[in-house]
Parts: C-alpha cells; sequence; structure tokens
C-alpha cells in the first residue's frame, strides 16, 4: 500500500503523472463520518489535497438553552451534547455551578461522581473503539465491544433509570441514590470486563491488517496538537503526557494511584492513528483500576446531596471550568449575573477542536485513510455542533 | 504554581506601558484594548516567562448592555498556569483582530464567534458560519435576537 | 414449472394469495438506510448490536438510499439537515417507509422551544409512518415500532382498495 503511495506521489511531483482536482463530498449521511458531518474533499485522483469540513446539521442551540433555562434546567441538555459521555458532561457542569456557588459536595457523592464517570468513560471508549474497527472493515470487534458496554448501561438503568442520558449528576450532589448492590455490581462487571481487553487486542488491536491501515497513518505532531489545542487521547497519542484528571485535578481523582496513557508509536510514527486508538483501549485498563480503588474507600453510607436552596441564584461572577471527558477537555464557561438563569454559557467540546485539525493531518493520504483518521479522531457530533 | 493574573498583568505592563492593561481582581482577568490584542497574544505565547501555548477557549459574549466582548482562556501546559483576557467592544463597531495565526485553533473559535454573536474578526482568512447555514438571518447569542418566521420554506417556531 | 407444479403429498405446500407473498417476503426483508442523526442513532447502533440484534428482523443497513425501503430518522433534524433528509427521501425506491424514532424527529423534543434552528418533527418535510417516543427510545421500543411497520406492510394491497 504505502510503496504504491509513494510511487504515485512522486509521480505526481515529479510532474509524469497528469493529474486533475475533483471535488468530492463526503456526508452529511456517509455511514463512516460518525453522524452529520460534512466534508468537502479536494482530491488529487484518490490523494486528499485539502479538506473543507463542514458542520453544523446537529446545531441544537445549546447554548441558547441555557440562557433560558434555570441551572438545574441546563443538566439534562448537557447530557445531550455529547451523548456517549452524558455522565462527564453532568459532571463538568455541575463542578461549574458548585464553583460559582462556592459549595464543596459530601464525600459519597464524590465517590459515585468518579465511578459514575469512569464507567462511563470505558462505555464512551467501547463505542470509539467499535466504530473504528468497523471504519477500517471489521465488523466483530463492534459486537464485543457493545456486548460489554451493555452491562455497563445496565448498571446505570438500575441507579438512575436511563440508559443513555442520565440527568443523574446534579448541581450540588445526585439526583438521588445508588442502588443496593451498585457495588458489587461495579465489582462484578470490572471481573467480566477485564478479558474483554484481551480480546479485542487479539482480534483487531494486534491483527496485521489493521495495523497497515493505521500504522504511519495520519500522524499528529506534538506541536501541531499542541497548536490546535488538541486535548485527550488526540493529544496523548502524540506523546503529551496531560491528563486533567492529573495535572488539573478535580474531584478527588488525586486520590487514587493511576497512570496517564501515552502514546508510543510501537507499531508505526508517534501520533498515528494506531496510537490514539491504543490510548484508548489503555485507558480502558486504567479507568478499571480507579473504580477498582474508589470501591475499596467507598463509603458506606452517607448524603448524597448538599443542602442548597431549590432556585440556584450563584453570585455575579464567571467562570472556567473544565473536565476530562473520554474525548478530551471539556471546558464550561459560565457567567453568572445573579438570576436564576446562567447569563452566558459556553461549551468548549473537545470534539469540536479536535476535529479542527483534520484537513491538518489528512493532506496527501488516499481517501480510504481519510476514514481511518476519522475514526480515530472519535468525533461526537452533538458536541461538534452543540 | 505559576504566576497569579496580577502578576502577569503588572509583567505586562511593563513590557506594553501606554497599553492601558487593567487587572479585574472579580473574575479574575485582564482587560485589554481590542487593537492591542493580536501584539499581547503573541508576547504571552512566546515569552518564556508566560509560555501560554493553548487557547483552551475563545469566547463571543453579548453583555446586554451595548457592548460585546470576547473572552480567551489561556493555559501553560509547561508553567501550569492560566490566565484569561478580555475585549470588550462596542456593538456598532464589532471588530477584532484575529488570534487566527497565534493559535491555530482560534480558527474555528472565531468562525464561531462570528456565527453566533456576530463579531468581526479583522485579518481572519476565512470568516464564514460555521454551524448556522450562509443565509441565516442575525445572530442567535444576541440578546436582542429574534428569531426568523421562516427559513427555506420551513417554519422555524414551533 | 410454477410454485404448485410438484405433487401434494409431502404436505409442504401453503396456499396463499400473490399478494400475501409478495408482503410477506417484504415485510422480513426491509432494509435499513443506515444513517444516524444524534442521540437516538446510538441507540439504534445499540439496536443492531449485539444484544438486541434487529437483523433477526431482516434488517440489513445499507449506506446507499437507492437499496433502501426504510429510513430510520434517528434524532434532531436541524433546519440546516431538514433538506438533505428531504432529499434522501426522495431518492429511495418506492415503496419507501420513514420511521421517526424519538421525541426529537417526532415534534422537536427537548429543543421545541428555543431551539430555533430544529425542526420541530420531520413529518414537516416527509411522510412519517410509525412514530417511537421517547428520548431515546430504548432499543425495545425501536423493536416494537418495527414490528408495526411490519403489520402495516402486511396490509398493503396493490390490487384493489380495501
Ligand atoms: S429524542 Fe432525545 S435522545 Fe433522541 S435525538 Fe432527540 S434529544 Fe437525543
Amino acid at each position: 500500500m504505502t510503496e504504491n503511495l509513494d510511487v504515485l506521489r512522486q509521480g505526481i511531483a515529479s510532474g509524469r503523472l497528469k493529474t486533475d482536482e475533483l471535488v468530492l463530498n463526503m456526508g452529511p449521511q456517509h455511514p463512516s463520518t460518525h453522524g452529520v458531518l460534512r466534508l468537502e474533499l479536494v482530491l488529487d485522483g484518490e490523494i486528499v489535497v485539502k479538506i473543507i469540513p463542514s458542520m453544523g446539521y446537529l446545531h441544537r442551540c445549546f447554548e441558547k438553552h441555557a440562557e433560558a433555562m434555570t441551572y438545574p434546567q441546563v443538566v439534562p441538555y448537557t447530557d445531550r451534547m455529547d451523548y456517549l459521555a452524558a455522565m462527564n458532561n453532568n459532571h463538568g457542569y455541575a463542578l461549574a455551578v458548585e464553583r460559582l456557588l462556592g459549595i464543596e459536595v459530601p464525600e459519597r457523592v464524590e465517590y459515585i461522581r468518579v465511578i459514575m464517570a469512569e464507567l462511563q468513560r470505558i462505555a464512551s471508549h467501547l463505542v470509539a473503539i467499535g466504530t473504528f474497527g468497523m471504519d477500517v472493515g471489521a465488523f466483530t470487534p463492534f459486537l464485543y465491544c457493545f456486548r460489554d458496554r451493555e452491562y455497563i448501561l445496565d448498571i446505570f438503568e438500575r441507579t438512575c433509570g436511563a440508559r443513555l442520558l442520565y440527568n443523574y449528576i446534579w448541581v450540588g450532589g445526585l439526583s438521588h441514590d445508588v442502588h443496593d448492590g451498585f457495588e458489587r455490581d461495579v465489582a462484578d462487571f470490572i471481573r467480566k470486563f477485564r478479558p474483554t481487553v484481551t480480546e479485542v487486542n487479539n482480534l483487531l488491536n494486534y491483527n496485521k491488517i489493521f495495523i497497515e491501515r493505521t500504522a504511519h497513518v495520519g500522524v499528529l505532531p506534538a506541536d501541531v496538537a499542541v497548536s490546535y489545542g488538541c486535548s485527550g487521547p488526540m493529544l496523548r497519542g502524540s506523546g503529551v503526557d496531560w491528563d486533567l484528571r492529573r495535572d488539573d485535578p478535580y474531584s478527588i481523582y488525586d486520590r487514587f494511584d493511576w497512570n496517564v496513557i501515552v502514546g508510543d508509536g510501537a507499531a508505526g510514527t508517534l501520533g498515528d492513528c494506531w496510537d490514539r486508538h491504543m490510548v484508548r483501549v489503555g485507558e480502558m485498563e486504567e479507568s478499571c483500576r480507579i473504580i477498582e480503588q474508589a470501591l475499596e474507600s467507598f463509603p458506606a453510607a452517607g448524603d448524597i446531596a448538599e443542602a442548597i436552596p431549590k432556585r440556584i441564584r450563584p453570585p455575579k461572577g464567571e467562570i472556567y471550568t473544565r473536565v476530562e471527558n473520554p474525548r478530551g477537555e471539556l471546558g464550561y464557561y459560565l457567567i453568572s449575573d445573579g438570576s436564576a438563569n446562567p447569563f452566558r454559557l459556553k461549551v468548549r467540546g473537545p470534539s469540536f477542536v479536535n476535529l479542527s485539525v483534520i484537513d491538518e493531518i489528512s493532506r496527501g493520504h488516499l481517501i480510504a485513510d481519510l476514514v481511518a483518521i476519522l475514526g480515530s479522531i472519535d468525533i461526537v457530533l452533538g458536541e461538534v455542533d452543540r | 504554581m505559576g504566576k497569579t493574573h496580577e502578576e502577569i498583568c503588572t509583567y505586562l505592563s511593563e513590557l506594553f506601558p501606554d497599553a492601558g492593561l487593567e487587572y479585574d481582581d472579580a473574575v479574575p482577568c485582564i482587560n485589554v484594548p481590542p487593537a492591542l490584542i493580536r501584539e499581547i497574544a503573541l508576547q504571552v505565547r512566546d515569552d518564556a516567562e508566560l509560555a501560554f501555548d493553548t487557547l483552551m477557549c475563545l469566547s463571543g459574549v453579548d453583555f446586554g448592555d451595548g457592548t460585546l466582548g470576547v473572552v480567551y482562556h489561556l493555559d501553560s501546559m509547561s508553567l501550569r498556569q492560566k490566565l484569561t483576557l478580555k475585549v470588550t467592544i462596542p456593538v456598532a463597531e464589532a471588530c477584532v483582530p484575529t488570534v487566527e495565526r497565534v493559535w491555530r485553533i482560534a480558527e474555528w473559535h472565531e468562525r464561531e464567534a462570528y456565527d453566533l454573536v456576530g463579531i468581526v474578526f479583522q485579518g481572519h482568512g476565512d470568516l464564514r458560519r460555521i454551524l448556522l447555514p450562509e443565509d441565516w438571518e442575525g445572530h442567535p447569542l444576541r440578546k436582542d435576537y429574534q428569531v426568523q418566521e421562516f427559513y427555506n420554506g420551513m417554519k422555524v417556531p414551533y | 414449472m410454477g410454485l404448485l407444479s410438484q405433487q401434494y403429498d409431502d404436505g409442504n405446500i401453503v396456499l396463499t394469495s400473490v399478494e400475501g407473498v409478495l408482503n410477506w417476503a417484504r415485510l422480513c426483508s426491509l432494509w435499513q438506510m443506515s444513517f444516524g442523526l444524534a442521540c437516538c442513532a446510538i441507540e439504534m447502533m445499540a439496536a443492531s448490536a449485539s444484544h438486541n440484534d434487529i437483523m433477526r428482523f431482516g434488517v440489513l443497513p445499507r449506506p446507499s438510499p437507492r437499496q433502501c425501503d426504510v429510513m430510520i430518522v434517528a434524532g434532531t433534524v436541524t433546519l440546516k439537515m431538514a433538506t438533505r433528509v428531504k432529499r434522501l427521501y426522495e431518492q429511495m425506491a418506492e415503496p419507501r417507509y420513514v420511521v421517526s424514532m424519538g421525541s426529537c424527529s417526532n415534534c422537536g423534543g427537548p429543543y421545541w422551544e428555543h431551539g430555533y434552528h430544529v425542526l420541530k418533527g420531520v413529518d414537516r418535510v416527509v411522510p412519517v409512518d410509525v412514530y417511537i417516543p421517547g428520548c431515546p427510545p430504548r432499543p425495545e421500543a425501536l423493536l416494537e415500532g418495527w414490528m408495526r411497520l411490519q403489520e402495516k406492510v402486511r396490509d398493503f394491497t396493490i390490487v384493489k382498495e380495501k
């Protein structure tokens, strides 16, 4: 593959191969754009010359809604931004409002929040890995990943009644306590889940075809990643050791012992699609470790909400809070004017920021590789467009 | 821990004595005059003592009192410090120089601020709407925004 | 040569109307257009994955509208997307069906009031056969909706008005 590509590139560069540029439209209903993303591709034969992404096909006016709703009413809308990581979105928003109010939540709440957020991270990475496999032509890992994701959703469902969008982490606490046997369920899940990572490794990650499709493809150098503000597995895949859970600690992440997974270019070049993918695989194991430690010191009983007035009115002021979502740095910039509704709530979506780099890293690749690159960025359109 | 906003403001005021940088204690942030934002941005990125290598977030805000604002949240990964810069402009002249070439991500953030709040970024290479369709009327996050009745023959309000 | 040209004595023979056979064949192989719009699309994916396995209903996701019988509108239809949804619908071959999955495509869902860029119901641009309520509907609800659609196909007649 790569040799052929090199021959093509040389031919074009030397002028021996005469080519014309062609504009091709991909999306917004293309099955491998992960939702309603549209890419205008400028192609030279099969080689990508330039990509003009065009978004907004799922612009659901989140920021306008936030201005029209009271603080607690915004929580369900945060669910719907990054619908694969609803718990993490709730968490970030709750933290922003709590910091503005200047309140601390009870210990037990922090534990439940961390366990939920990490379970959600595993669930989200499972979707990312499964669909990435499907994008490059491996259907079976998708089924394995979704099977295990369902176990996590079962736990969520027992606790808060919903499978996908939970509205669970509220400002000042949680909507309700965990169900009886929650700890046992989570521990069971971790035990069942561990072998899946090996399974996915055997099926997909060290598969020769998969490595051929993803190694050396879409290389994102570290300095470009930083300048584009990439975060999460995108940034760590390029070898930058940066995780907000450790570097800008929030909640109780500083109490646990875990590692930040960083790409190492083992199969190809540092920062290629395979590295980004393997960061996700590694992070699932680290999340398991966090959950296990949290379960060990889990407070058996306690309050699940801080006493706050029903109508939340934070004092005048503003705050920028960020948390580590499965896709990267999720930031909430919240301005309060002292009333019951946020004055302005701007969201910095990690998918939005990570997607902006696609033009830079896809140039000169084959159009088939573009699908792999897009899959490895792991965007959620709900958050790109908000 | 890195520098505080106050220290950074003093430091920058020495470098730009006529700029009239103001330190706002309440937020905290540094108020920057619109004309200078590009120079200051370059300075805070390249200065070894500041090294703000990432633009975490760029937000356009309508303050509702006839002024718009652009808020820059910066982060330095190496020095572990954060900085907030704020630019305020009147609605009538909603124009700010772009920082697109300082941090690459600013390109999309600025397009979004243009789309939703209607702030024009001078010198931006590709200032088009990013989320809403090209032929949309108005900027939805303005406080006085009136939604249009029809778009392309489809009714917009419920 | 025909369907009933063999002998009757092995008992493996069914007598039915042409319409019955055609409808039965069609309802067991309704091909779905594989595109998702928003959160509901994740539940649509969950419905086709291991636990719910919508393929046992003969559902095969196809990427091209020209090969599909059913379009599942799973998620929020925005005004920018609405014209595309309409065009996709027009590209499908007749007879074609539309399943509206989730509150958003039924009526605008949580975005009905302040969603300036959200179409308040996909039935404003394409005709809908089955509405599935929920935000998001569970995969089981999608299966139920699918069976309702099959009922509708079963009663379809090209010969005469019933
Ligand atoms: S109905 Fe609910 S779950 Fe479905 S797309 Fe709309 S907001 Fe998302």
